[in-house]
């Protein structure tokens, strides 16, 4: 019989140590996600600024052990560069994109719930900032702000609420008449405490699907104003600053310039998104459990 | 203490009306039956008694006044489908603890496992939601309940469950209660008096009480 149990144990062991259940596993995603975002950043800070600076004699180098991404006709190193800008542009595109999602979502809410007055006042401005390009707007707001971070990062704040902000007057204008926020006011709840209570849960998924989509618009965004001159200063290291310059560069053969650059930034979108994936997973009572 | 409607009447937009002049008196303690067919009005009239619908002519009165607009109110509704009266996204002990702190004793009469308070909405059967619905709506202020179709969903064994808890509680707090079902026996076997809601019947007569 000892010998049995022994025997089965054995044989439960190895198991137990490579298989998690789907809550353990969508953990680790997250967890993973999150590590590589703060690897990047933590990186980012501690490379000195030794290898972004000018270095004649390593020029338009291609990949190699010691530059991994390659040198640019600067000869700055594109790994450091890379790093420090993803770095940067993650904190913008992150900044830029909650700040916007939560406003949607004041707005949103305040639409659905406080009368009809305040529901034509944002819906006209809702009309009014989707009826004129994005762009523009950017343009104009980081210009009027003058160029730099600031500028950037309020210009997309201020021009990409009102599609979110549609999408959760919507959901709250819907979720005000289901039964149980009526019920809720029969027990004498008060509107605010609903308004949080009832309604904030279910905008959770619409807050991080929001997020995880308006980060790479932001990012891209900051890289396109930049690019026309109105953003970010070319000195600093950011990825649209990057991936404009090395347009110039890429019929002369230095395919590296963008090429890494470029896959960097489709790694660390794709892990936002998986990171917001996997939250929405464990927040959704629909999937909480399995 | 009485929950009166005097001479209401309601219609959708510029629809017929669904019922004009009515009357209707529901005194504590009493167990009142409100038949009809299907789309003659039940529901709506139920949402009035209980201030979810504004009357648009006559008035609904509690104890002699109008019914309060704010607080916790004393006329409760329990809704024929148990998972839209829910919240999906709380578990059921908050749901359950919305209006106020129902005890053991009380979960134990309606059949509420202490299990069941930890799992999502999701996770229950329609008749183990309307359970938690009833109990939500019985708190000691609560003077009046209107149960519109409340157990038309369920079988029949948790149908006699509920009802069985639920009169027995009525006679200890001397509770109104206002049945509205389309079931003549269950209507017969739990009320004390039945009225008939009957559209064509209520343009004609002017008062029924």
């Amino acid at each position: 019989m000892n010998q049995l149990n022994h025997a089965l144990s054995l044989e439960e062991k190895p198991r137990k140590i490579i298989r998690f259940n789907r809550r353990q596993s969508t953990l680790i995603t997250i967890l993973s996600g999150l590590a590589l975002l703060t690897a990047i950043i933590a990186a980012s800070f501690l490379m000195s600024d030794e290898a972004i600076k000018t270095h004649f004699e390593a020029r338009n180098l291609s990949p190699s052990w010691q530059h991994f991404f390659g040198t640019d006709w600067l000869g700055r190193d594109m790994f450091t560069r890379t790093v420090k800008g993803l770095s940067l542009s993650i904190g913008i595109g992150l900044l830029a994109s909650t700040v916007s999602v939560i406003v949607a979502l004041i707005l949103g809410m305040a639409a659905a719930t406080l009368g009809k007055t305040v529901d034509t006042l944002i819906s006209w401005l809702v009309d009014v900032f989707m009826g004129l390009p994005h762009l523009v707007a950017l343009i104009l707001i980081a210009f009027a702000l003058g160029s730099g971070a600031k500028g950037v990062i309020i210009g997309v704040a201020c021009t990409h609420w009102p599609n979110l902000t549609r999408i959760i007057r919507a959901e709250v204008l819907q979720l005000r008449t289901s039964q149980f926020v009526q019920v809720s006011r029969h027990m004498g709840k008060s509107r605010i405490w609903i308004a949080v209570q009832h309604l904030l849960p279910h905008l959770l998924p619409q807050f991080f699907v929001g997020l995880v989509l308006l980060f790479p618009h932001a990012i891209l965004h900051e890289a396109s104003i930049t690019f026309l001159g109105f953003g970010l200063s070319p000195h600093q290291p950011a990825i649209g600053v990057i991936l404009s310059e090395s347009m110039n560069y890429l019929s002369v053969g230095m395919w590296w310039l963008a090429f890494f650059p470029g896959l960097s930034l489709l790694v660390v979108v794709r892990v936002f998104d998986m990171v917001g994936d996997n939250l929405r997973l464990m927040f959704d009572p629909h999937s909480a459990h399995e | 203490m009485q929950l009166e409607a005097k001479n209401i009447g309601f219609r959708y937009h510029q629809n017929p009306w669904l019922f004009r002049n009515f009357s209707l008196t529901l005194n504590s303690g009493e167990i009142l039956g409100l038949k009809g067919q299907s789309g003659c009005g039940k529901t709506t009239l139920a949402r009035i008694l209980a201030g979810y619908e504004k009357t648009l002519e006559g008035r609904i009165e509690l104890g002699g006044a109008p019914l309060p607009k704010v607080g916790y109110r004393a006329v409760q509704l329990v809704f024929q489908h148990p998972e839209k009266s829910v919240n999906p996204r709380w578990h059921m002990r908050d749901i359950l603890q919305e209006g106020w702190q129902p005890d053991d004793e009380l979960l134990a009469r309606f059949g509420i496992q202490q299990d069941w308070l930890s799992r999502w909405p999701n996770e229950l059967s329609g008749g183990e939601l309307q359970r938690f619905c009833v109990v939500r709506a019985l708190s000691p202020e609560t003077k009046f309940l209107i149960a519109d179709e409340m157990t038309a969903m369920l079988d029949a064994i948790t149908q006699a469950q509920i009802w069985q808890a639920i009169l027995e509680l009525a006679k200890e707090r001397d509770l109104g209660i206002l049945v509205v079902s389309h079931e003549k026996e269950l209507v017969k076997r739990v009320c004390d008096r039945v009225i008939e809601l009957d559209s064509v019947h209520l343009e004609r007569n002017s008062f029924i009480s």
